[in-house]
């Protein structure tokens, strides 16, 4: 127990020290820098790939539709928020659309939420009934469908059709993104520490043990995805503020790959890993690789291959390279914690000693 | 008096029935086993008392009470707990969290630490591994971590399916020896077996079951010198003469 409480505390210090240097940093450069794009990025994927690890590193479940459930909470929150005065410009082919009022930012994020989550328990009365690979399937049909339906000339009025929405509150400081996903993360973290997050994980390693256990399979597996799609639409709603505007065409399944890919990189079943995963996958996509896709001349010498696009093909061998090379990815199913970092740098230090 | 009492119990997979109507009875404190050859529809009793499959017909009573196609969680309630063929603790959790899912169902949190305790006495060998992940252990230790992971439920029948499958004879024996002393302790155990000379000479009564049938019952040691079971399942043929 003690140590659980040391932990927390050394935690919330950590945490604390963070902000400070967040703050400290957008007060020293300019907010338009890469870095700090980079960090607003990366924190709100980080969000929604620790939602997807819930379900799909802790629970066993292989869903896709985390494009879907994000979608619907970008939609939610920018339908509710855009202020009325705005609004006959933006659904300037549909006469201001039909919602004539605004709310404040923060419970539009809640109802983002709220309606992934809604949906999620929807679509998991028949879907979590199926295993695997039809689970996979069928979650990423459901994420197909959202996209057709959202854009959908009838349903214009409430949702610009496929046209932009924007003119939403963002946010300009780093540090409320950072604050909106250290709450969700750590909530996830306490489910998963939980007696339920420990139902999760038996039902991920042996479906017929944790059954035989008395647990039930079914509100277990309804639990994990309506929590993963709630943060999941918590997390479409952030990445609307980021982006300023948002339209349908950004939430295809490639997006829900690139959340997958975050999670299988950085281990399935270890949110620190997420995390990690996150804003290393942004950074190099964003902002490491970028000299990929400019000429370069080495005197009078141009250097074969790059041009743009090039990136996206080293990017690709990274990848591979990191499946093939780090199977269980960056960290496998452990957590980082300072103490393993301590007793790993302490161990090295007595055996040159020895 | 009896602790379980299963009656006509029929249960058919697809059309095909597995259990043709079987009917026993574990008396409180007592060991009683099911042995029989594959496929005799052994695992198929225990998955049905569990509620795991839907039953056709028959009934199930346990304490005197009707549990007769509970929801399986209702049955774990109820103080019946199943040590599964083949183990099947969860690889990928550690020992101790492995323990914890088997009390997944109580709500008293001081006596869940009391049970632990009882675990820990009965195995010392889990409490030096509690923070190995449960896939690393051997064969033997598995047995014990299903067997520990039982007993965190608290229950008043425990059900095992075959325990020592797979198992060196030498942890056979331990495993047989946790029986015992879980019986002198006052546990009542229903315990299925191939190998069906060391769970008649442990069992207080046995019924031998063949195609979804029982077809013969009587004390571990009648069993044990009937000639048709000799035959067929303790591997003892009839001398040539």
């Amino acid at each position: 127990m003690n140590t659980k409480k040391r932990g927390l505390v050394i935690g919330l210090i950590l945490l604390a020290l963070l902000f400070a240097g967040l703050y400290i940093l957008e007060n020293t450069i300019s907010s338009s820098t890469m870095l700090i794009t980079i960090l607003k990025k990366g924190v709100i994927y980080a969000l929604i790939a620790v939602s997807m690890n819930l379900l799909n590193g802790f629970t066993g479940l292989f869903s896709l539709g985390q494009a879907g459930f994000m979608l619907i909470g970008a939609y939610t929150y920018a339908i509710l928020t855009i202020p009325v005065n705005m609004r006959g410009m933006i659904y300037q082919y549909y006469d201001g659309g039909i919602v004539q009022f605004a709310l404040p930012a923060i419970i539009g994020i809640l109802c983002a939420g709220l309606l992934a989550a809604f949906f999620a328990f929807l679509v998991g009365l028949p879907v979590l009934r199926l295993k695997s690979d039809y689970l996979a399937i069928a979650t990423l049909g459901f994420a197909e469908i959202i996209r057709a339906i959202i854009q959908y000339e009838g349903l214009g009025p409430l949702t610009n059709g496929s046209n932009l929405l924007r003119r939403f509150p963002t946010f300009q400081s780093v540090l409320y993104p950072f604050a909106a996903a250290a709450i969700c993360i750590g909530a996830i973290l306490l489910l998963i520490n939980s007696t339920y997050g420990r139902a999760f994980k038996a039902i991920r390693d042996d479906e017929v043990a944790a059954e035989a256990m008395g647990i039930n399979l079914f509100f277990h597996k309804q639990l994990s995805f309506v929590v993963s799609s709630f943060f999941a639409g918590i997390g479409g709603a952030l990445l609307a503020m980021y982006q300023g505007s948002i339209q349908v065409a950004t939430f295809k399944s490639a997006m829900t790959y690139e959340i997958l890919l975050i999670v299988v990189i950085g281990g399935m079943g270890s949110v620190t890993g997420s995390v990690i995963a996150s804003f290393l996958f942004v950074a190099s996509s964003e902002w490491w690789l970028r000299f990929l896709d400019n000429e370069m001349f080495i005197g009078t010498f141009q250097v074969p291959l790059l041009r743009s696009g090039f990136r996206m093909v080293v990017f690709s061998v990274i990848i591979m390279a990191v499946v093939l090379f780090y199977r269980r990815g960056i960290m496998g199913d452990k957590e980082f914690s300072l103490t393993r970092v301590r007793n790993r740098l302490l161990n090295r230090k007595a055996g040159r000693n020895a | 008096m009896s602790l379980l009492k299963v009656t006509d119990l029929k249960v058919s997979y697809g059309g095909i029935e597995a259990l043709k109507g079987i009917s026993f009875e574990v008396p409180k404190g007592q060991i009683v086993t099911l042995i029989g050859a594959n496929g005799a529809g052994k695992s198929t009793t225990l998955r049905a008392i569990m509620g795991l499959v839907p039953l056709k017909s028959g009934g199930i009573t346990f304490d005197g009470r009707e549990i007769t196609s509970l929801d399986t969680s209702r049955v774990v309630a109820e103080g019946i707990v199943l040590v599964p063929e083949g183990r099947r603790v969860f690889p990928n959790l550690t020992v101790l969290e492995n323990l914890r899912v088997g009390a997944y169902l109580r709500r008293d949190t001081e006596e869940i630490e009391n049970s632990l305790r009882y675990v820990y006495e009965r195995f010392p060998r889990l409490e030096e591994r509690s923070w190995q992940m449960a896939g690393t252990l051997s064969g033997g230790e598995q047995q014990m971590l299903a067997v520990g992971r039982a007993l965190m439920a608290r229950p008043k029948l425990l059900m095992m399916d075959e325990p020592s499958l797979g198992l060196a004879p030498l942890v056979v024996r331990d495993i047989f020896g946790i029986i015992k002393r879980l019986l002198e302790e006052g546990m009542t155990i229903l315990l299925i077996e191939q190998n069906a000379n060391a769970a008649l000479r442990a069992a207080d009564y046995g019924y031998v079951m063949e195609t979804g049938r029982i077809t013969l019952e009587g004390t571990g040691e009648e069993l044990l010198k009937n000639q048709r079971v000799r035959d067929a399942y303790l591997g003892q043929a009839r001398k040539k003469r």
